[in-house]
């Protein structure tokens, strides 16, 4: 038997790790948490990574969870050992599938990332709702509850499935332990080979469809043969848990790692006890051990194997001694009896006593609880918490613990203050932004610890849910035990601020215990640096006693040619203070990881990094902690004084990073949240903003149309508003056209909400001719202009905005509209904001959108902020995101809706219209409202209305009331990225096409799935490299655009702002006024490109002249103008494909694994760019004939 | 006819040979030089920018994004075997070594000493049989001075010699205080050779955006004329060789800068015009006029109208000018 090896891994690439040796077939679709187990089997598999019977599994993306399940489904009918991973949302989708699977009885393991499923909102992280939602399909639910147990139970679900023949969902939690790296032992494949015998293996085939021997399944069945078919199984069922044990006895016998069905830790004759699975029993575990021997007399189930649930085996399980037992489930069934875990022991304990089999001196009480839902914490306070609350001579059943709940009363208090990690286990905490690699480099970190040296250890990471300036938190823990402590550290003994500017923002230092080390990155040196600390930061630092050091490593990093990678330096100084390891040795495996981390990306990236390593102890220093805190200044407030109360009260503790405080009171019971609350958070990430020089500019607003942020705005405006009133810096010109003559125009950046991504200052003509590397927008440092232009942006902001019916809807009148869209979290630079805010700007304050999961529906909606936005009416986009595949039939309700309310508006005011007038009523009814002018005109006409049915006693007066508002034109729209619309959700979206009513339907197009990470869809264009396309797409993107046009009666339109803004502006235009479905494919950049976002529209540009992407209209109304619907917008200038490619990573990672192939590839995506056009050149010079005109055949135009 | 010369220590048939150019970068053109005649292959050059800005422009661009959002830890595939510009670089090397017989010539192009110039080390170990070190560099920093210039790419040759054991040229730059001076200092520092001259690409103004374009303009005979003035004046003053690049398209430019002291002559521009077999007219029609003009070798002739032999010198050096410019005017 080979040896095994300890490594650190996190819990997904510990399941995938057998899960790719143990199968054949892997059918994968991504979703947060499980996305990275897809990746890895689809990465090994490109590497050549053989399964344990010598085999390359075949890893295959499908277009949904849905698909990838019936895909699943098949390889396994058709004999082959097949896998897949996924989550949440994705479970759902597969469960009319498993219901088939497990009806079939096939041998087949699941691994999910267990994660919260949608229902007031999303959330990305984890608990049980979505396992539990399968508990009926007939799956066997195997719990694992660490890093070690989700590789070890991969191999125990696999092996037990081959054997029980019940289809296996192995399930550990979503980010506690998927994401945990932790040290674990290896199985190595002899191992495995050990655990799944060749036997079972030849007994899964010969149960195999096989046109050989024919059978067939999946029969329909008639009310005399269902039922008892369906009992047929039961036998399998009544033996799943003792294969299940047998399995875990041959495991332990292999491993030394011994597991059963039920786990019981704690004392022998406890009388209370927790029952509960996932990774909250280690932090329960721990506690009970701590407990135990302290005296008390607790214990704890580990629930293994869930379904089925083994009566006897649980039975066995807890002491006889038990009293009071506390089911804590991880998931909230609303309006059950008890969570399903609490209903499942209930039900046991019963039938124990029923059946005689209780042997217990009493019978126990048993309380059920929630807790850890969506990765709440699970802290040793709330697992002593819950036996304190057993002790209760009546303690509360159905109890939550984790938070507050001051509606209902149901929480258990819970003690902050309950400690009990040992001393000897090493606590690290560090702050970092996400692009300073911080969270890279303590992963080396922590794999170091773990892999050179005896400890155990643990990483953990908290993001936060920013795109641009993340915030990151790494908790990393090491000592000379397994460690159980699934939860984030609140006691350092190590705390590092990688970003001084955060001081500001977080209360940093609450992370350290007494007498602990504080190393912060400051420009300041050791002699100033105290100075410049918040006056809390500086009493934590004197009352707690710490060690302070200090480095300025943006200077080491610069002298070194690292830019703003501070990484290694960081991750330097903490070797060199903690003295883990001997400095030299430190240093030398720091240098070995940057070598691995790096090596590919080329020998001076090395060097660097070396370099900064060998510069950091000479700049690293000690500070003298004063006695007492001497600053007189404290932390800034975290949003402004003026900001409304709800902001004050609710989202200032969440942008604090205090949440967790927030009671459940402060919530609405059904997830509706306000808007326009981006505004009070002020995240001053960029540092460097743009500086307006109104001299050379010549006012085109292109720089307020790129701008992903709307972080840079113009204004016309009457100029004595300036008078005696303008902060002394705001800059103001006159305006130069004709249709705002006499007004006074003003460009303005928002300094603090801006990102600093250039691509206003990139995208600007305007240059001083007698120096054009000046420009009218410059980009210059943030912090001396941030006070000056805060002023000037509040000034800005309190003008009056042009009346909208004044301005002229193109590119550069759109851009006068405020946006209602803004200071969103999307990435700096990001390819998509500029067209939802563009959408916002045109038709904002009459907008309802159905946003589809992803980037948009993230940045659009994900808490604290909420950037969409409302006018000074109080109007603006209502936004509901639900879910990633049915966006397109969920803003197709919204549709119906609308109409509906409309019809029955209409209806009842023409019923009215002698008591209402029926002057207005016939205004009311007939109103244009094409233009703005018309809309404002409705809705005066709506506001009279409304005065009127005030004063009316009519109950249909009142039942207008409620539906008046519809009165003024509604502007539908679904908007999601390529992932929703070119596959999970592309069956909804043609349907909606197909229906003929009026919606719009906006696709930002990325060519991949951003959000989850950059994974292939079908929009992902020949050539470029995405994950589950590593080696470079070798089919066409999909052509949406022709397929939508083949239906006649869609608008369709293919834009990108960076080519043609203008043309961008007439499309959104025409789709709004085109009463009837249509869809817009914009192209977005994006970081899944791999190059500077700043060049985002040049590339755009040179996709268009490449034929890439062809810019068009497809208008039907121009059918019956006897015009050609299809209008190309421009016109290829013969650029060659890979004048696009050469500058994307995406493209050229494919060309530096094969060059060869790559030429190929190119060559196949010049051929399609050119056979498209050639189609779209064809298409239009063609009429359509009119309906009626009798001509029969279609008149190509010439060009 | 014996056309045999003797460059950077190799024996080579006779001396023309294809210049660094992206010709090498596909092997059946290399196959096409071999076939018609050339001496030897001469890469084209791997870029310090490359080696050093293209992987400081992933990082910034491809790995500032990731471990930033709990949603994604990265945003692109991770191959396995991923090659950056200088492994595909490397690699062609060890195929061009492969597919033809004759002497691989590998370039390194940068302006710094740092880590880049390790590549050098990597060259000579993936087969090539010497190194043409390309010293472009354009000042624009006035605190810069020519002895920094000077010793800065000085530093360059002696780094690549320590790296290696293979002959090493240096390609220079006309704009030299004292090329001569400079020479003898790489000659005193170990260089095996250097090549005359680079050619920089002259940028373009657009004038409707205001903005600088690339501009690529191939040479003509005309550029000879530089090239033989300084090949005459270093030509049995250095110890090293001597390579001509840059302005030679005929059999006469070609015997004109042996005559000046090449010892080898690179050729692109007409390469790229008229394609590889171009090498080999300009080869026969050197042979047919040696043999017209009764030459038994080309090292008769090689060197024979440099600075030290020429019966009129002054032709290279000052005198000339004035004499030049009153005719001009006459």
């Amino acid at each position: 038997m080979s040896k095994r090896d300890l490594t650190m891994v996190d819990g997904n690439e510990a399941a995938a790790s057998v899960a790719h040796r143990t199968n054949e077939v892997i059918a994968i679709y991504p979703i947060t948490p499980s996305s990275n187990m897809g990746e890895w089997a689809d990465e090994w598999s490109a590497y050549g990574r053989r399964n344990i019977w010598g085999a390359i599994p075949d890893v295959v993306e499908m277009q949904s969870e849905g698909g990838a399940s019936g895909a699943v489904h098949g390889a396994l009918q058709a004999g082959a050992l097949t896998t897949t991973f996924t989550a949440s949302q994705g479970l759902l989708l597969m469960i009319p599938d498993m219901f088939k699977i497990a009806g079939e009885l096939n041998s087949y393991c699941l691994h999910v990332a267990a994660r919260s499923v949608a229902t007031h909102a999303l959330s990305i992280f984890g608990d049980h709702s979505d396992v539990m939602s399968c508990r009926q399909t007939g799956f066997a639910l195997l719990s694992s509850n660490s890093v070690q147990e989700a590789h070890d139970f991969a191999c125990v679900g696999q092996a037990a499935t081959l054997r029980a023949r019940v289809p296996f969902l192995h399930f550990f939690d979503g980010f506690r332990t998927s994401h945990e790296v932790a040290k674990i032992e290896v199985l190595n494949d002899d191992d495995l080979r050990t655990m799944l015998p060749d036997e079972l293996i030849r007994q899964h085939r010969e149960r195999a469809l096989s046109p050989e021997r024919p059978v067939l399944r999946g029969t329909a069945q008639n009310p005399d043969a269902f039922f008892q078919a369906r009992e047929a199984c039961n036998p399998f069922y009544l033996a799943c848990p003792g294969i299940v044990q047998e399995t875990f006895d041959r495991f332990a016998e292999l491993t030394g790692r011994s597991y059963h069905l039920f786990d019981y830790v704690g004392h022998p004759e406890a009388d209370r006890v927790i029952v509960m699975m996932g990774s909250g029993a280690e932090a329960a575990h721990e506690t009970v051990e701590w407990m135990v021997a302290r005296g008390e007399k607790v214990g704890l189930v580990k629930v293994r194997l869930y379904r089925p649930f083994s009566l006897h085996h649980f039975i066995a399980t807890l002491p006889s001694t038990v009293r009071k037992i506390a089911v804590l489930d991880r998931t909230k069934e609303a309006g059950a009896v008890g969570e399903p875990l609490y209903i499942d022991v209930v039900t046991a304990l019963h039938e124990a006593r029923t059946d005689g089999i209780s042997s217990f001196d009493a019978e126990p009480v048993v309380i059920g609880g929630r807790f850890g839902l969506s990765s709440k914490e699970f802290t040793p306070g709330c697992v002593k918490a819950v036996f304190d609350e057993l002790n209760r001579a009546k303690p509360k059943n159905h109890f939550t613990v984790g938070i507050v709940d001051d509606v209902t009363h149901f929480s258990l208090d819970v003690d902050p203050e309950f400690d009990i990690e040992p001393d000897d286990v090493h606590r690290g905490v560090f702050f970092g932004l996400g692009s300073d690699g911080t969270v890279g480099a303590n992963k080396n970190t922590i794999k170091i610890i773990g892999e050179e040296t005896d400890n155990f250890a643990q990483g953990y990471f908290v993001y936060d849910s920013k795109k641009a300036g993340a915030v990151t938190i790494s908790h990393l823990r090491f000592g000379p035990r397994p460690i159980r402590s699934t939860y984030l550290i609140r006691r350092a003994k190590f705390v590092a601020c990688h970003q001084s500017v955060f001081l500001d923002r977080y209360d940093v230092l609450e992370y350290a215990a007494p007498g602990s080390v504080f190393l912060l990155n400051s420009p300041f040196g050791p002699e100033e640096v105290w100075d410049h600390l918040p006056r809390e930061v500086q009493e934590s630092c004197a009352s707690k006693n710490l060690k302070f050091f200090v480095i300025d490593a943006y200077k080491v990093a610069k002298q070194t040619g690292m830019g703003n990678r501070i990484n290694t330096i960081m991750q330097t100084c903490f070797f060199a203070i903690s003295g883990v390891l001997p400095r030299e040795e430190a240093i030398e495996k720091i240098k070995g990881t940057i070598k691995k981390t790096y090596e590919k990306k080329g020998m001076e990236v090395v060097k660097r990094n070396f370099a900064a390593v060998d510069e950091t102890l000479a700049n690293l220093f000690e500070v003298k902690v004063p006695a007492k805190a001497t600053a007189k200044l404290g932390r800034p407030p975290i949003v402004a004084t003026e900001a409304p109360e709800f902001v004050q009260r609710v989202s200032a503790v969440l942008y604090a990073g205090k949440g967790d405080h927030l009671p459940v009171s402060v919530f609405t019971p059904d997830g509706t949240w306000p808007t326009a609350t981006s505004q009070w958070e002020k995240r001053n990430i960029a540092l460097e903003i743009p500086v307006w020089d109104p001299a050379i500019c010549i006012q085109c607003n292109k720089c307020a149309l790129v701008c992903p942020h709307a972080a840079i705005r113009p204004k016309v405006y009457d100029p004595k508003l300036l008078d005696g009133k303008k902060p002394q810096t705001f800059k103001s010109t006159p305006y130069k056209g004709k249709e705002y003559a006499g007004m006074a125009y003003t460009i303005q950046v928002a300094p603090e909400d801006c990102t600093g991504c250039k691509l206003c200052s990139v995208i600007c003509p305007a240059k001083d001719k007698s120096n054009p590397k000046h420009k009218s927008l410059d980009m210059m440092p943030q912090m001396p202009l941030r006070e000056l232009e805060r002023e000037n942006y509040a000034f800005f902001l309190s003008l009056p905005d042009p009346d909208r019916a004044s301005v002229k809807l193109d590119q550069k009148g759109s851009q006068f509209l405020i946006p209602l869209f803004e200071y969103s979290g999307a990435c700096a630079g990001c390819g998509e904001t500029p067209y939802v805010k563009l959408l916002t700007q045109l038709f904002g304050d009459r907008a309802l959108i159905a946003n589809a999961t992803g980037c948009s529906s993230i940045y659009g909606g994900n808490l604290p902020t909420t950037p969409y936005a409302k006018n000074r009416d109080g109007r603006g986009p209502a936004w509901s995101n639900s879910l990633f595949e049915d966006n397109a039939e969920f803003g197709f309700g919204f549709r119906l809706a609308v109409d509906m309310h409309i019809r029955l508006a209409q209806e009842i005011l023409k019923r009215l219209a002698p008591k209402i007038g029926d002057g207005l009523v016939g205004e009311l009814l007939n109103a244009d409202q094409t233009t703005e002018a018309g809309i404002a005109s409705q809705r005066e006409r709506v506001t009279i209305l409304r005065s009127r049915l005030a004063g009316m006693n009519d109950p249909d007066a009142k039942r207008l009331e409620a539906v008046a508002d519809y009165l003024v034109k509604k502007s539908v729209w679904m908007v999601g990225g390529d992932g929703w619309a070119y596959d999970i959700g592309y069956g909804g979206l043609d349907h909606v096409l197909a229906m003929n009513r009026n919606v719009n339907l906006l696709v930002l197009d990325t060519e991949v799935y951003s959000n989850t990470g950059g994974q292939a869809s079908k929009a992902t264009p020949l050539g470029a490299a995405a994950k589950f396309a590593m080696a470079g797409k070798a089919i066409g993107k999909k052509d949406l655009g022709l397929m939508a046009m083949s239906y006649g009666h869609v608008y369709v339109a293919s834009v990108a702002f960076g080519a043609k803004d203008t043309q961008t502006v007439k499309a959104f235009v025409e789709a709004d006024s085109y009463n009837g479905p249509s869809i817009i494919i914009a192209y977005s950049h994006c970081i899944a490109h791999g190059y500077d976002l700043a060049l985002g529209p040049q590339q755009q540009s040179i996709a268009v002249d490449a034929g890439i992407w062809p810019l068009y209209r497809f208008d039907p109304r121009r059918i019956a103008q006897g015009l050609p619907p299809l209008v190309l917008d421009a016109s290829p200038k013969g650029t060659k494909v890979s004048e696009f490619t050469k500058t994307e990573t995406r493209f050229q990672m494919v060309e530096k694994v094969d060059p060869k192939r790559f030429k190929k590839l190119c060559e196949d995506a010049q051929r399609d760019a050119t056979q498209r056009l050639a189609v779209y050149k064809y298409l239009a010079g063609l009429t359509i004939p009119v309906e009626g005109d009798g001509t029969g055949a279609a008149a190509a135009e010439k060009e | 006819m014996d056309l045999s010369t003797k460059y950077l220590g190799l024996d080579l048939a006779h001396p023309l040979m294809p210049g660094a150019s992206p010709m090498v970068d596909d092997l059946d053109t290399v196959r096409r030089l071999e076939d018609a005649g050339a001496s030897a292959i001469v890469m084209h050059s791997l870029f310090e920018e490359q080696l050093v800005g293209d992987a400081m422009s992933a990082l910034r661009s491809v790995d500032a994004h990731t471990e930033s959002f709990a949603e994604a830890t990265s945003y692109l595939p991770r191959p396995d075997e991923y090659r950056l510009g200088p492994e595909e670089y490397l690699e062609q090397v060890r195929k061009i070594k492969a597919a033809v017989k004759l002497p691989v010539i590998a370039s390194l192009n940068g302006t710094t000493l740092g880590g880049w110039l390790d590549y050098s080390k990597l060259m000579e170990q993936a087969g090539a049989d010497a190194l043409e070190l390309n010293v472009y560099y354009l000042p624009t920093d006035p605190a810069v001075g020519g002895l920094d210039v000077e010793r800065n790419a000085l530093g360059m040759a002696q780094a690549v010699k320590r790296a290696v054991g293979i002959p090493v040229a240096v390609k220079l730059s006309p704009f030299y205080s004292s090329l001569p001076a400079f020479a003898h200092q790489l000659d005193a520092v170990g260089v095996d050779g250097m090549v005359l001259f680079n050619r920089f690409y002259q940028p373009d103004i657009d004038v409707e955006r205001l903005e600088t374009v690339r501009s690529l303009r191939l040479s003509d005979s005309s550029d000879l004329l530089l090239r033989l003035r300084w090949l005459a004046i270093l030509s049995g003053s250095v110890r090293g060789s001597l390579a001509c690049s840059g302005g030679v398209h005929t059999p006469m430019d070609a015997i004109k800068a042996v005559m000046a002291g090449a010892h080898a002559v690179q050729m692109v521009s007409a390469l790229l015009l008229h394609g590889p077999k171009t090498l080999k007219s300009v080869l026969d029609g050197m042979r047919t006029w040696m043999e017209e003009h009764e030459y038994e070798s080309l090292r008769q002739m090689q060197g024979s109208m440099n600075l030290q032999k020429s019966p009129n010198p002054q032709a290279y050096e000052r005198a000339n000018y004035l004499h030049i410019l009153s005719e001009w005017r006459g």
